[in-house]
């Protein structure tokens, strides 16, 4: 190994050597977020090129948020709507009265 | 919705302080729902946080003649909800602002779940106890399709301490931005982030054993 080389390869596990994967998986949120500092996101790709299990966990946490972004509204009764389309008639006729107590106070 | 009512925001804000029922109707139906999910986490039942919703619709009458733009309206719809879904929460004895289910504590509510998935000591400190597989189904909208799953994930956030569950679900089930969540929920960027950070690892793990090839 040349002098270079093994330069290069302290470098590299300095940036890399210390994130343990149990750091990795504590920085996926701002990583996923794009807030991690410069050097912590070289440290958090340089892990993650070396770590498949690193990698299926970061795939695990996108598939979650992405079920999570497509997940359905909560269902809302009927009667609810209706309700507040008879107040916003009402509050249309008359807006100064809009502040007969909404919902049951 | 607005390329469904072919406006933009300003337009909506415009038809909506001219009393335009149509498109009153058609955001009532488009975010009631979300409303909804974000009182839940705010008050004992369903039929108060419905109420909690009606509330919110007519906080909007009273205050879109006044709506600056300095937020989306969307924005402006969660503020007003958990400005009164917080009172609403307080009288029913559920929300305790600096309590136990409150914001400040939901960041400190001990070690990280994600601890029990790594070696504690000795030479592999740090790895993982049972490296993570590949997930199958592996894309949202097959994940979704079991019903399994979905409740997983439904039942994750319902057991969520409330700031968490504020968070995740208006960072990741309605997309507001993280700026605009400090503002919701008059909250730090930091804790923010802590705060997701920990609701997602929870939900992933609620999720994990419906979705073959994982245990963890």
């Amino acid at each position: 190994m040349t002098m270079d080389t093994n330069f290069k390869h302290k470098v590299m596990s300095y940036m890399a050597g210390n994130l343990t994967c149990r750091e990795t998986a504590q920085l996926m949120t701002d990583y996923l977020d794009g807030s991690l500092t410069f050097r912590e996101l070289v440290r958090f790709q340089l892990h993650l090129g070396l770590c498949f299990a690193c990698r299926n966990y970061l795939r695990q946490m996108k598939c979650t948020i992405a079920a999570l972004r497509q997940l359905p509204p909560e269902p809302v009764s009927p009667h609810v709507k209706e309700e507040l389309l008879k107040r916003f008639r009402t509050w249309k006729q008359c807006p100064s009265q809009s502040s007969g107590k909404p919902g049951a106070e | 919705m607005l390329d469904r009512l072919n406006l933009d925001e300003p337009g909506l804000i415009q038809a909506l302080q001219a009393g335009d029922e149509r498109v009153f109707a058609a955001v009532v139906d488009w975010y009631s729902g979300s409303l909804l999910r974000l009182a839940l986490s705010y008050v004992p039942s369903r039929a108060v946080a419905e109420e909690v919703v009606q509330e919110t619709w007519m906080g909007v009458f009273e205050g879109i003649h006044r709506f600056e733009r300095r937020s989306s309206f969307k924005t402006w719809l969660f503020r007003i909800l958990t400005n009164r879904a917080k009172t609403r929460g307080i009288r029913e004895r559920r929300y305790e602002p600096f309590g136990p289910s409150g914001s400040s504590l939901d960041a400190d509510e001990g070690p990280s779940l994600e601890d029990a998935l790594f070696v504690a000591e000795g030479s592999g400190m740090g790895h993982w106890n049972e490296p993570p597989q590949a997930w199958e189904p592996d894309t949202p909208e097959r994940v979704l399709l079991s019903k399994e799953c979905r409740a997983a994930i439904e039942q994750a956030i319902e057991r969520l301490p409330a700031t968490q569950r504020q968070v995740i679900i208006l960072r990741d089930i309605e997309g507001v931005s993280s700026e605009e969540i400090c503002n919701i929920l008059e909250i730090s960027k930091t804790h923010q982030r802590v705060l997701l950070h920990r609701a997602r690892t929870k939900v992933r793990r609620e999720l994990a054993p419906y979705v073959q090839g994982d245990k963890t």
